[in-house]
């Protein structure tokens, strides 16, 4: 099964400067699966999932310990270029980020950050991840407009949408539902399950019944640890742990 | 009457006698300068080297003396100041060093203009070797006018939230291309009113470019940035207090006066406008 690993943790820990916030974390994410992120708030969860693509190296005072292998290399090693590692494990946010541009300039954002010039080969790849983050239909008249004019829930798709556009391997997802009405809740968990066919998908969820309807595994955390790991239909069934167990349905947290 | 509307009505009455105060402070020196001043614009008096013993004429050499000195303290002032707020903002960790050097930075805002004109003379016109000119004049203006164009870019830098950083750099983008795309274009605008708000300040000193640049006195326009100027602040002092008869020549002082302030609100006036323009267009 290794060579289906996309993602290997081993050993992680981290650190906000003196305050270990990761403990020991042992995780596989698996080649085109959706891994689910659950715990109570502040145990990690999105610590956890920002150490993926080194997006907490932006905190100053933070230190990681351990290996996550990326196909099988450090990403923390230090001959690793951090820019390459996150375009390739991409990353949507708690709160939708769109840029203050026009929806097609916000999806062009990171093919012009990454050197592309080519005009036509930018709109179609503008295109196509839109119609990626099923967000084209509702748009295509008016790529030109302020994305800040979308709904909450079409900004989010916009940003998955611009996350696409440089073709990562892996996309992290933060909680990308939690300020979203149940329809649009719905329709970014519809297209969780449309692009595990091509991507690695990693999500954070506060949400039991989320985690348990768009997750292949889910990984549990708590006080920084990593209660339990297996694949979801088995820890939503039969966990191996009682703590586990009162957390998913519901008694504390 | 009970005492709780007693209280709230007197304290009205007297935030509004306050407010009332300062803005009668601030028509009767615009209707003094104004009403004394207006007289003497005129056409020549624009566009006219001072005459006879500057007792007639214009102050169109002031005009252009300020103008040049003016765009020289924007060399200096511009880049430095805009560069050092991004390092501080987006590069410098927080700690007890950046935190020190920000407070320096702030507290020299408050340094007295007259020390800067010191420090001008020892360093552009002596230590440089740049003489009393233009150059010299300038740069002075500009080391003043940096404390309000870092603080003033750094608030601007500030208010672009973190989520376009964080963005940018998730997808693939190194840190200078996220300050680039996805950061600079909308705090240049903060950026550019608070340099012109500075820039309008340092246009109307006189402390300065006393001893590094300012003549009394020519009969002809600055050649190059190596010459002496005259400067409508300076022109308006030795109108106002040196000249050997003050008395006769104090409508040009007050047409001088009524020219700077117009210079210097219309620098105000240029940053409000571009700043509603470009965040208009940002917003669209």
């Amino acid at each position: 099964m290794t060579e289906n690993i996309k993602i290997k943790v081993k050993d992680f820990d981290f650190y906000y400067g003196d305050n270990l916030a990761l403990k020991k974390v042992n995780v596989d994410i698996y080649r085109n699966k959706v891994l689910g992120i659950i715990g109570p708030s502040g145990c990690g969860k999105s610590t956890f999932l920002r150490s993926l693509n080194r997006m907490n190296d932006v905190i100053t005072g933070t230190r990681a310990e351990g290996d996550v292998l990326l196909e099988g290399k450090n990403i923390y090693d230090p001959d690793v270029d951090v820019v390459d590692i996150r375009r390739r494990v991409g990353m949507v946010f708690q709160k939708s980020n769109p840029f203050p541009k026009s929806i097609f300039e916000n999806v062009a954002n990171g093919l012009r950050i990454n050197g592309v010039r080519d005009k036509n080969f930018i709109s179609d790849k503008v295109e196509n991840s839109l119609k990626g983050a099923a967000l084209w239909d509702e748009v295509k008249y008016r790529l030109n407009h302020n994305a800040f004019d979308l709904s909450g829930g079409q900004q989010q798709r916009l940003c998955i949408a611009r996350a696409l556009a440089v073709e990562p391997e892996v996309v992290l997802m933060d909680e990308p539902a939690s300020a979203l009405d149940p329809t649009a809740t719905l329709k970014i968990e519809e297209l969780i399950q449309e692009l595990k066919k091509n991507y690695t998908i990693a999500i954070v969820t506060h949400n039991m019944q989320q985690a348990a309807r768009v997750s292949d595994y889910t990984a549990f955390f708590m006080l920084g640890e990593l209660v339990e790991y297996d694949e979801t239909s088995k820890m939503f069934t039969n966990p191996s742990k009682k703590i586990t167990e009162e957390y998913i349905t519901g008694r504390f947290g | 009457m009970n005492n709780r509307t007693i209280e709230q009505r007197t304290g009205f009455i007297l935030l509004s006698l306050f407010f009332l105060i300062v803005l009668a402070i601030i028509i009767v020196i615009f209707v003094d300068i104004i009403s004394k001043g207006f007289s003497v614009i005129s056409w020549e008096f624009l566009t006219q080297p001072p005459r006879k013993g500057m007792t007639q004429g214009g102050i169109f050499p002031a005009i252009v003396g300020t103008f040049m000195v003016t765009v020289m303290t924007a060399v200096l002032a511009v880049p430095l100041g805009m560069g050092c707020a991004i390092y501080l903002n987006e590069y410098a960790n927080d700690n007890k060093l950046t935190r020190l050097i920000r407070m320096s930075i702030r507290n020299l805002s408050g340094v007295p203009s007259i020390v800067y004109g010191l420090f001008g003379v020892v360093i552009f016109v002596q230590l440089m070797r740049f003489g009393t000119c233009i150059l010299s004049a300038g740069f002075t203006l500009g080391l003043m006018t940096l404390p309000w164009t870092i603080t003033a870019s750094e608030e601007a830098l500030k208010n672009v939230p973190q989520s376009y950083r964080d963005g940018s750099l998730a997808l693939g983008a190194t840190k200078w291309q996220a300050i680039k795309t996805n950061v600079l274009p909308y705090a240049v605008p903060g950026m550019l009113t608070g340099t012109i708000l500075g820039l309008a300040r340092a246009a109307g000193e006189t402390a300065p470019i006393l001893f590094t640049g300012a003549a009394f006195f020519l009969p002809f326009l600055p050649k190059s940035i190596f010459d002496q100027f005259m400067a409508l602040p300076y022109h308006l002092y030795i109108m106002a207090t040196q000249h050997h008869d003050i008395e006769m020549v104090r409508p040009i002082a007050y047409g001088t006066a009524l020219v700077l302030i117009v210079l210097v609100l219309s620098m105000n006036l240029f940053a409000i406008i571009l700043r509603y323009r470009l965040r208009k267009v940002r917003k669209e």
